[in-house]
């Protein structure tokens, strides 16, 4: 491919959040028709980067230049980068599913007539944009009658309306099979061929392979590597190691693990994804952890691991369709969230903040929230015993709060944190599963919640870490399980793993 | 300021709406030339509200779980209904026309409940459904006209404590009996929580101001017990106020002492971390759901005994005074917030508000427009306190 003119420069680009810098000194350089591929671990700056592009942050909000087709450009919003020629597909999808194809692709930009919309001559124009992604469909289709794959080609339909010159795809295939995944790849390429340039950001290393021309590593707001790439070989390795490569210091406290026997075994887990039929969430999944030991999930956003656990959790996520359980050896049957802490798993939630709090409440209330048969005399709630409870996990877990009657809501998120922690050991688990449990917390607190881990483990608990950390993982976790789109790809003990590894398991590389 | 606040009990914001009732009744007392605190228009005034805070006490617990119950007026007159003519067709004894009025409330309510935890309609379309269902039932089992109820229901409606012992006492002993119990457990009640105060870091209570608090109500209590007990020959403190008592008593104690209540305020403010907590969200709709048309069940026999018959028209837009006592009560619209207690007060507002001005002669239309405002106006009052990042008026 001949060298064609760039027809995107950004140039020393610095984004700063109040306490965080997200983007120091970026660069990119796109080469018009071509696809440039942007690769990082989640929270590298790469979504941060597209925003700035995209004028969802303001010029004046970053520090540095934009030249797009030669021009310094100073986008106030997306309408402005939209009237450029540049167009995002996000992750999420943002059409409206209750309304028709035509009505989607010209939400806010109706051709109007004489005060009215002009729907035959909408119409017309969807059928022939529709053709140019492929798509042979009624325009007059509702968006949620149809595919995530179809409506992700509605969605570029949408970009193309509007003379799209760049498009930026926020990983495109990441809600795909493999089939819509093929064929959106083929239509990236097509586009190409007519003069549109696209700006691919993903994991999937064998289909960066397989489209792009350039690629461009971030790694915590810096531009590690930028390179055209030569005679279609993509190096898989090299970009794995730029996207990992920082060294792992002295963040987790030491400690000794003493696994005993196996007490929790999941075999042959399947589910279903609950609202795309057909879509697998969690593929013949098996996994065991022994008394005492930490075991680590690791996997990239979306690759299945809160939606594994989720669904051995009292099958609280998707629609469950095989798969056993074994708990100390015995095979349990486990229907219910109560059924699964009445055997003596526990949760933490994700998201603290919309599933594992209600913000509604005082300490002392959450932490004996899951546990209440506790804390009753005569079958009716004592606050006295209540009170106790939570005093004893204030003072051992240090939650910093003058008295536990303080609303959950006032508490840093490395106090929720700890007191969502509280709530379930309050509940006296054999199972603990932490799904990314030092998320949005300062360094310090993380410290003191590895340390309680650590802790957990010595009294003898299965505890199950996921994190999409991989130092915190290799910190950790004294075995570690990969997962990459809903299957368990490896099982990697202390010792053999590092970041490289991991990532290797974690993104489909060509060679597997 | 300080030592008011410790003599309440902390949060002096929980008081507005006391504060508003004590304040209502003292200026209706002198605008009516004293009519307001007599003991034959408490009398009046509870017996004659008593459906309506039977009906807000159900309602609360739905509002917390997030939902609305539009069908209780209808539930309640089908109830009342159903109850007369069980009289009149089958001849069934009284106390078999009460089972079956209550048996109609759980049915009603069950039906409420299945629409809404197991198929996921919102409450409000349920509910409407219901209403509609009902009051409709209402007026075709009834032909549109009055049915007589049991006459021995009248002593639910409208009857009083009995008048017994000693005549030293200048009045109901019945009632100053009930002055006493009520006293009594309020001081328990205080000294178990002065008690528990001092476990862990929370601040130990002030000893003085728990006393000085145990002084103020108890004299309110006496009032209260002189006021009620000392009507003319044959009253005393009304039965429906009483059995409308024992119904604050159980339902504060299930919202805040037992494991149910606890899901309800975990439902209402987050379903889906109540249910990774364990709890079981469709039972807890289910139940307050059924519990609710239980209570206007109650609500219905309460009316129907008191109006010595059941109307075709008995419990039309009860629902409307039922919500409106639960928010002037502070209750959160989203769910997760609100108290029985504070429901009570916010109920008491509402009837203080009819009765003083009625005694004014103000007329039904007037009185409408001014409940109207004063609903507007409390729960703008509470909006503005979250706002400003303080809690509820009467979180817990």
């Amino acid at each position: 491919m001949g060298k064609n003119p760039f027809i995107l420069q950004m140039k020393g680009i610095t984004k700063e959040f109040p306490g965080v810098k997200a983007l120091d000194d970026v660069s990119l350089d796109v080469r018009r028709g071509t696809i440039h591929a942007i690769c990082g671990e989640n929270g590298a700056g790469k979504s941060t980067l597209m925003k700035v592009l995209s004028g969802v942050y303001p010029h004046g909000t970053y520090h540095g230049q934009i030249f797009y087709m030669d021009k310094e450009m100073k986008f106030s919003n997306i309408k402005e980068s939209e009237n450029a020629g540049i167009a995002i597909i996000h992750q999420e999808l943002t059409m409206i599913p209750e309304l028709s194809i035509t009505e989607n692709i010209f939400m806010g930009n109706e051709i109007v007539k004489r005060g009215l919309i002009d729907w035959n001559a909408e119409r017309e124009h969807t059928v022939e944009i529709l053709k140019r992604v492929g798509l042979s469909v009624n325009p007059d289709t509702l968006i949620k009658h149809m595919g995530v794959g179809q409506q992700q080609l509605v969605e570029i339909a949408k970009a193309l309306s509007k003379n799209v010159k760049l498009l930026i795809l926020d990983e495109p295939t990441s809600a795909l099979n493999e089939s819509d995944s093929a064929n959106l790849l083929s239509l990236m390429k097509e586009l190409r061929s007519n003069d549109i340039t696209c700006i691919m950001i993903s994991h999937k290393l064998n289909e960066i392979a397989e489209v792009s021309d350039a690629v461009t590593v971030i790694r915590d707001g810096h531009t590690v590597e930028s390179y055209e790439i030569e005679d279609g070989y993509v190096d898989e390795n090299k970009i794995i190691r730029a996207m990992v490569g920082r060294s792992i210091d002295n963040r987790y406290p030491e400690h000794e693990s003493h696994p005993g026997e196996v007490i929790f075994e999941v075999e042959g887990w399947n589910v279903e994804d609950p609202e795309i039929e057909g879509k697998m969430v969690c593929k013949n999944s098996t996994f065991n952890v022994r008394a005492g030991e930490i075991v680590g999930f690791a996997g990239l956003m979306g690759a299945g691991r809160t939606e594994l656990m989720r669904s051995v959790f009292g099958k609280n996520y998707g629609i469950y369709k095989s798969g056993t359980i074994k708990i100390k050896g015995k095979e349990v049957t486990i229907n219910s969230v109560e059924q699964a802490i009445s055997n003596g798993i526990a949760y933490v939630p994700e998201d603290r903040k919309s599933l594992g709090l209600n913000l509604l409440d005082s300490i002392e209330e959450t932490i004996v929230s899951a546990n209440l048969k506790a804390i009753l005399s005569h079958g009716l709630i004592s606050i006295a015993k209540q009170k106790k409870a939570a005093e004893e996990y204030r003072q051992s877990l240090k939650i910093k709060a003058t008295n536990t009657q303080v609303g959950v809501n006032t508490l840093s998120g490395g106090n929720q944190q700890k007191v969502v922690l509280s709530k379930w050991m309050f509940a006296e688990p054999d199972i603990l599963i932490l799904d990314e449990p030092t998320r949005g917390i300062d360094v310090g607190a993380k410290y003191e919640i590895y340390k309680l881990i650590h802790e957990l483990a010595d009294q003898g608990k299965a505890v199950i870490l996921v994190s999409s950390e991989l130092p915190e993982l290799l910190g950790m976790a004294d075995r570690i399980y990969t997962i990459f789109e809903g299957t368990i790809t490896g099982e990697l003990q202390r010792g053999e793993a590092n970041q490289e590894s991991l990532m290797k398991k974690m993104t489909i590389t060509s060679g597997n | 300021m300080k030592y008011i606040k410790q003599v309440l009990g902390g949060d002096l914001r929980q008081y507005t709406m006391v504060v508003a009732l004590a304040a209502l009744i003292i200026i209706f007392n002198i605008i009516s030339g004293g009519r307001m605190l007599t003991s034959s228009n408490f009398q009046n005034l509870l017996s004659g509200n008593a459906y309506v805070l039977v009906l807000a006490l159900g309602m609360l617990m739905v509002i917390v779980i997030g939902q609305i119950d539009l069908a209780v007026g209808s539930v309640a007159g089908f109830a009342g209904m159903v109850m007369a003519l069980s009289y009149r067709d089958l001849h069934l004894p009284w106390y078999l026309t009460v089972i079956v009025a209550l048996l109609i409330g759980l049915a009603a309510g069950a039906l409420h409940g299945f629409f809404l935890s197991q198929l996921g309609i919102p409450g409000f379309i349920t509910t409407l459904g219901g209403m509609m269902i009902f009051r409709g039932g209402v007026i075709w089992i009834s032909k549109s006209i009055s049915v007589a109820a049991p006459p021995e229901l009248k002593w639910f409606g409208a009857g009083y404590l009995p008048e017994w012992g000693p005549k030293f006492t200048g009045m109901n002993n019945s009632t100053l009996l009930l002055g006493i119990i009520a006293i009594v457990i309020y001081i328990v009640v205080q000294l178990r929580k002065y008690k528990a105060s001092a476990i862990g870091s929370s601040s130990k209570e002030n000893l003085v101001a728990v006393i000085i608090r145990i002084i103020l109500v108890s004299a309110l209590i006496s009032y209260f017990t002189w006021l009620f007990g000392s009507g003319r020959e044959g009253t005393s403190f009304p039965i429906p106020g009483l059995i409308l008592l024992i119904l604050i008593i159980v339902y504060h104690t299930i919202t805040q002492k037992t494991t149910f209540g606890r899901h309800i305020y975990a439902v209402g403010g987050n379903k889906s971390a109540a249910a990774l907590s364990g709890v079981n969200v469709k039972k807890v709709y289910f139940l307050t759901m059924m519990n609710m048309s239980f209570l206007a069940a109650v609500a219905g026999i309460l009316f129907v005994g008191r109006s010595t018959a059941a109307g075709p028209a008995d419990g039309t837009s009860w629902e409307m005074d039922a919500i409106a006592s639960v928010f002037i009560g502070g209750a959160a619209v989203s769910g997760g917030v609100g108290t029985i207690l504070a429901t009570m007060v916010g109920g008491l507002v509402m009837a203080v508000l009819n009765n003083g001005l009625m005694l004014m002669g103000v007329g039904a239309d007037k009185t409408q427009v001014i409940k109207g405002c004063v609903l507007l106006l409390a729960v703008a009052f509470d909006v503005y306190n979250k706002k400003n990042g303080r809690t509820s008026a009467s979180a817990k």
